[in-house]
């Protein structure tokens, strides 16, 4: 197993451990009291509204916003962390076959597996700072792991061609 | 050289005949695998036909009878329609739960069939280990399925019913096995001369084999910029949204102002259709893709004609294209587009089903040459 395809299976094995870590972390101590928070934030404002009191309404709403917006984001990374776990596992077994020089596989290899760790990074960030650093973040995340896939679909369709 | 090609030919054959031996780990965790996919697959097409949009309609009720108690001034009727809110919600999220936790250990049961040479234990250890793991895959999602029937009947525990209590164990199970298996991973890597693995499964160059790997990688590319587009256009706008027609929603209450509350309330559920199709296209599309990825390393134990193993390959690249653009299409198209994307993710199935015999034959002739020898 060459180094770009063992970054990868291995990385790509850490990061799952990792995602599955927090996923057991989030369900066992936040879940439950961030979906009780969106609820009862919810039917308060319709208590609010059904008692005629348009500030309590508000605030209550603005409670539910700001719940849903943390826990969107906190379930996105999860499932993203895992997701991008596996497609680094699979991605590596098929490394053998992208047909590129061994310094470029590196490259795309590493690029990757940053991307991966980077981008849900960046969005669990968002629910501590709602500033642009963070965004920033999660975009270069994101872009890295495009990139990355763009240039390993180019390698296996240059494998696939010569191999017709 | 004739006689040089077929040696090596018989040599390759005997390789994979070996590490696909009667009930070896890899046998177990491939069969298994895809079985789990093809059963969550399945729940997920029943459960998209039968109960999601009846599902949806009845949430939606529930919510809209909660702002017209609201407007009534009726708060106790706000807090009995929130309960049934909660009680929909949890119907659809087990089911949800269901179809998504059978599907994903399938695809890690079929990358740990991948992994298995390199899985430094004695095959009867790597046995114990996949068939725990397979029994964990299976008891998570039905203990999950049963949560919203069984409740907390019997249960020795406040808030945790019997249910669920089955569910964590069948979690725990697969932790366990995949910890034991990544163990394994680890001690040959750890080895000071790790034994060099030559996996005759990975050489595999097949046509089919190409068509499933390109068409995977394709599919994860196109979920990902969907995703960044999704996440760049649709994901502020869409909060945004949310909280403000939920707070003109509750202002029209408070206010008694009962077309405001109707028009918010449309708002809402056309909000929330908008949300739900761009989301299931993004996870359906990669989900599709990495199946799709995983299946081309499978292609020789695919006991099919050639041209056969092609035509499967195509049919399931064909339904994971239309499923989620027609999951995409549906708030435009409505039902139609809905039923198409129900017969992509059912060509899907017929697909995997097709390939899942076919590496059944292969086990059979395995077994029967193995018969045969001795």
């Amino acid at each position: 197993m060459n180094g770009a395809r063992r970054l990868l299976i291995l990385g790509g094995i850490a990061l799952a451990l990792w995602g599955m870590g927090y996923g057991l972390w989030y369900a066992v101590f936040v879940e439950h009291q961030a979906l009780n928070g969106i609820g009862s934030s919810l039917a308060a404002a319709f208590d609010a509204s059904a008692n005629r009191d348009p500030v309590a309404a508000a605030t209550a709403l603005q409670n539910y916003k700001e719940a849903k917006y943390v826990y969107d984001r906190q379930v996105d990374v999860h499932g993203h962390w895992i997701g991008l776990a596996m497609l680094l596992i699979v991605v590596g077994i098929a490394f053998d076959r992208v047909r590129f020089a061994e310094a470029y596989k590196r490259m795309l290899a590493l690029s990757l597996l940053a991307g991966a760790v980077i981008f849900p990074l960046g969005v669990l960030l968002q629910t501590f700072d709602h500033g642009s650093v963070p965004r920033a973040i999660a975009i270069l995340g994101s872009a890295l792991v495009i990139a990355a896939l763009v240039g390993i679909t180019l390698g296996l369709t240059a494998h696939t061609a010569s191999a017709e | 050289m004739a006689f040089s090609h077929s040696s090596t030919a018989e040599k390759t054959n005997e390789m994979l005949e070996s590490s696909f031996a009667p009930l070896s780990a890899r046998r177990l965790l491939v069969l298994g695998g895809i079985g789990l996919i093809l059963v969550g697959m399945l729940v997920g097409d029943i459960f998209a036909v039968f109960v999601l949009h009846r599902n949806a309609a009845r949430v939606g009720g529930s919510l809209a009878s909660a702002a017209h108690a609201a407007l009534a001034g009726d708060r106790a009727l706000v807090q009995a329609s929130f309960q049934d809110v909660g009680s929909l919600l949890e119907n659809r999220g087990t089911k949800v739960d269901t179809h998504v936790h059978m599907i994903d250990f399938g695809y890690l049961a079929l990358m740990l069939a991948i992994l298995q040479p390199w899985i430094a234990f004695r095959e009867s250890a790597k046995r114990r280990l996949a068939w725990l793991f397979l029994a964990g895959a299976v008891l998570l999602p039905v203990g999950v399925f049963l949560i919203h029937y069984i409740g907390l009947a019997y249960s020795p525990l406040q808030a945790i019913g019997w249910a669920s209590i089955s569910a964590d164990l069948g979690g725990l199970l697969v932790l366990i096995a995949t910890l034991g298996l990544l163990l394994g991973l680890g001690k040959h890597f750890r080895s000071p001369a790790p034994a060099t693995v030559r996996d005759t499964l990975l050489l595999d160059r097949s046509a089919a084999g190409r068509v499933l790997l390109v068409g995977g990688i394709v599919m994860v590319l196109a979920g990902f910029l969907h995703g960044a587009y999704y996440a760049g256009v649709d994901l502020y706008r869409h909060e945004a949204l949310d909280a403000s027609i939920l707070t003109d929603m509750a202002k029209a209450a408070a206010a008694n102002d009962a077309g405001m509350v109707d028009r918010s309330f449309k708002a809402y559920g056309q909000l929330q259709g908008d949300k739900a199709v761009k989301i299931a296209a993004h996870a359906h599309i990669i989900e599709f893709g990495l199946l799709a990825m995983l299946l081309a390393f499978f292609q020789p134990y695919v006991s099919l004609r050639e041209t056969w193993k092609s035509r499967w390959a195509y049919v399931l690249i064909l339904g994971s294209v239309i499923l989620p653009v027609c999951v995409l299409m549906e708030l435009r198209f409505g039902l139609v587009a809905g039923g198409l994307a129900d017969a992509g993710g059912f060509l899907v199935i017929i697909a995997l089903l097709a390939m899942w015999i076919g590496i059944l034959r292969h086990t059979g002739q395995l077994d029967a040459q193995t018969g045969d020898a001795r």
